[in-house]
């Protein structure tokens, strides 16, 4: 009688050489190819940091490619430790390997013990489907939605700009969308910031642009900074960031975002409204002109209505918010034209978009200077700076 | 005699125009000129000392003109002068 299937392993496992998963961490770093021989889709749920895959069905045609050399030290996994003994009697004894370990207990011990863990890159089956129209386009594809998802990109304001550029990150699947507002939704915001609703009215901002997100796209993981953008937080909160979207409504905060940006190498997209009129630019640091290169120096409070209330068309933050949503999609995917080194104007009555050239001001007091040598003192700094918008009132 | 583009926050001061025609062969000439009709202008264009005020930017079609000659570079017939302040406006 042909002895049993567990028989068989039992006797597998007695002859190959099994190893803890917490050996495994340290072989990894010491040269070993760690294989993974499970299922694509058990892969595609997480594996070990630098493992290769290549499924046990496979095994014979596909492993010279992971380990080219038969005395090379082969660590073989599975989810719990028997394809993966199968796997190694096959490579020792069919293949000629030397060197070949089976890891006990598999990937699951391996989660069970906390160690790190890679989530590969593939989409799920819910995200081909959610980004089907962008994986048909062959400047995003798989690989360009997954930049969007790895993106992470920092709003600062969830009103009239800042709304409709985080719908449509969030739509497009930009994984990390962080919003700073100290705001409440006011009933006035409505006719323009359409991320929040009737409902919400009272509610945080950020609070209320996060359900939104949520509801929209439940890839995206929402960063809340209920504060206002300030130099004691400016450092804390832009880190880690890859693009900045500005929607500030004042000079100081702007020129203080401009030298903190500088300083990260973060790209901002900037755009500006006043009643029926946009502006829109791209600032890439030391790629570009900074904002210091196009205004050196803020205008006096009378050509700056804008600390005060003033009337907007509801609909033209939508317009030029979206702008800065495309110019974010198109540095992340690195496809187009960057609207660097440009400043786009666009005039909502007369349906005229007009462009101007932005040169880098080579005696830029920011941009002039290497990252490092630009100071946490001086970041935002005008002689006149809080007395600035304290006259506009 | 060029067009110029007047920016939202200067149309009070042109009575509400959103450019103007004006004489003129060089940059400064024609921005003289729009202060000499319309003098609310003459402080938020020109500094003390007569130069432009750094927080206004011009533009003689789309290229700034303090790379080209500043208030001397000559302007042609059908030219746009674009004057452009900084806007802060976000909406929130």
């Amino acid at each position: 009688m042909s002895p049993s299937g567990a028989e068989v392993l039992r006797q597998i496992k007695s002859r190959i050489e099994e190893v803890d998963p917490s050996v495994v961490r340290e072989q990894v770093s010491n040269g070993a190819v760690v294989i993974d021989v499970r299922e694509a889709e058990e892969w595609s749920t997480g594996h070990i940091p630098g493992a290769k895959h290549v499924p046990k069905s496979y095994l014979e045609s596909r492993v010279e490619g992971a380990a080219p050399d038969r005395d090379q030290h082969v660590v073989l996994y599975c989810q719990s430790g028997n394809r993966s003994a199968w796997a190694a009697r096959t490579m020792i004894e069919d293949l000629g390997y030397e060197n070949v370990e089976s890891m006990t207990g598999g990937f699951t011990l391996w989660k069970d013990r906390g160690y790190e863990v890679e989530q590969p890159r593939t989409l799920t089956a819910e995200q081909r489907e959610r980004y089907s129209r962008h994986l048909l386009l062959p400047e995003v594809g798989i690989e360009g939605q997954q930049k969007l998802l790895d993106a992470k990109v920092l709003l600062l304001g969830a009103g009239g700009l800042g709304s409709p550029a985080a719908l449509y990150l969030a739509a497009a699947g930009v994984g990390t969308l962080g919003i700073v507002d100290d705001d409440a939704v006011d009933l006035s915001n409505l006719q323009r910031q359409v991320i929040h609703s009737s409902e919400r009215v009272g509610v945080p901002k950020v609070d209320s642009a996060e359900e939104t997100i949520k509801a929209l796209n439940p890839d995206v993981e929402v960063k809340k900074y209920a504060v206002r953008l300030g130099p004691e937080n400016i450092m804390d909160i832009l880190p880690g960031y890859d693009i900045v979207v500005d929607g500030l409504d004042n000079f100081p905060t702007r020129y203080l975002l401009n030298d903190a940006s500088v300083r990260l190498q973060i790209p901002v997209v900037s755009a500006a409204i006043l009643g029926f009129e946009g502006q829109l630019s791209v600032f890439k640091p030391y790629d570009g002109p900074c904002y210091r290169c196009l205004f050196p120096v803020p205008p006096p409070a009378e050509l700056a209505p804008s600390c005060g209330a003033n009337g907007v068309l509801g609909v033209l933050p939508g317009t030029m918010g979206l702008l800065q949503a495309t110019e974010v999609i198109k540095l992340i995917l690195g496809e187009g034209e960057p609207l660097i080194g440009r400043l786009l104007m666009y005039d909502a009555l007369a349906a005229t978009v007009g462009e101007v050239k932005v040169r880098r001001d080579p005696e830029c007091p920011i941009c002039s200077r290497e990252p490092d040598e630009i100071s946490d003192d001086e970041l935002g700094v005008f002689p006149d700076y809080e007395a600035f918008c304290a006259g506009a009132h | 005699m060029a067009i110029v583009k007047i920016p939202p926050v200067l149309r009070a001061a042109v009575g509400g125009e959103k450019e103007l025609s004006a004489d003129g062969t060089s940059v400064g000439e024609i921005l003289h000129s729009v202060a000499a009709s319309h003098p609310e202008t003459q402080s938020q264009l020109f500094g003390p000392d007569g130069g432009l005020n750094r927080y206004v930017n011009v533009y003689l079609n789309d290229e700034d003109v303090r790379v080209l000659d500043g208030l001397e570079t000559s302007v042609g017939a059908g030219d746009t002068l674009v004057i452009l302040p900084a806007m802060a406006g976000g909406a929130a």
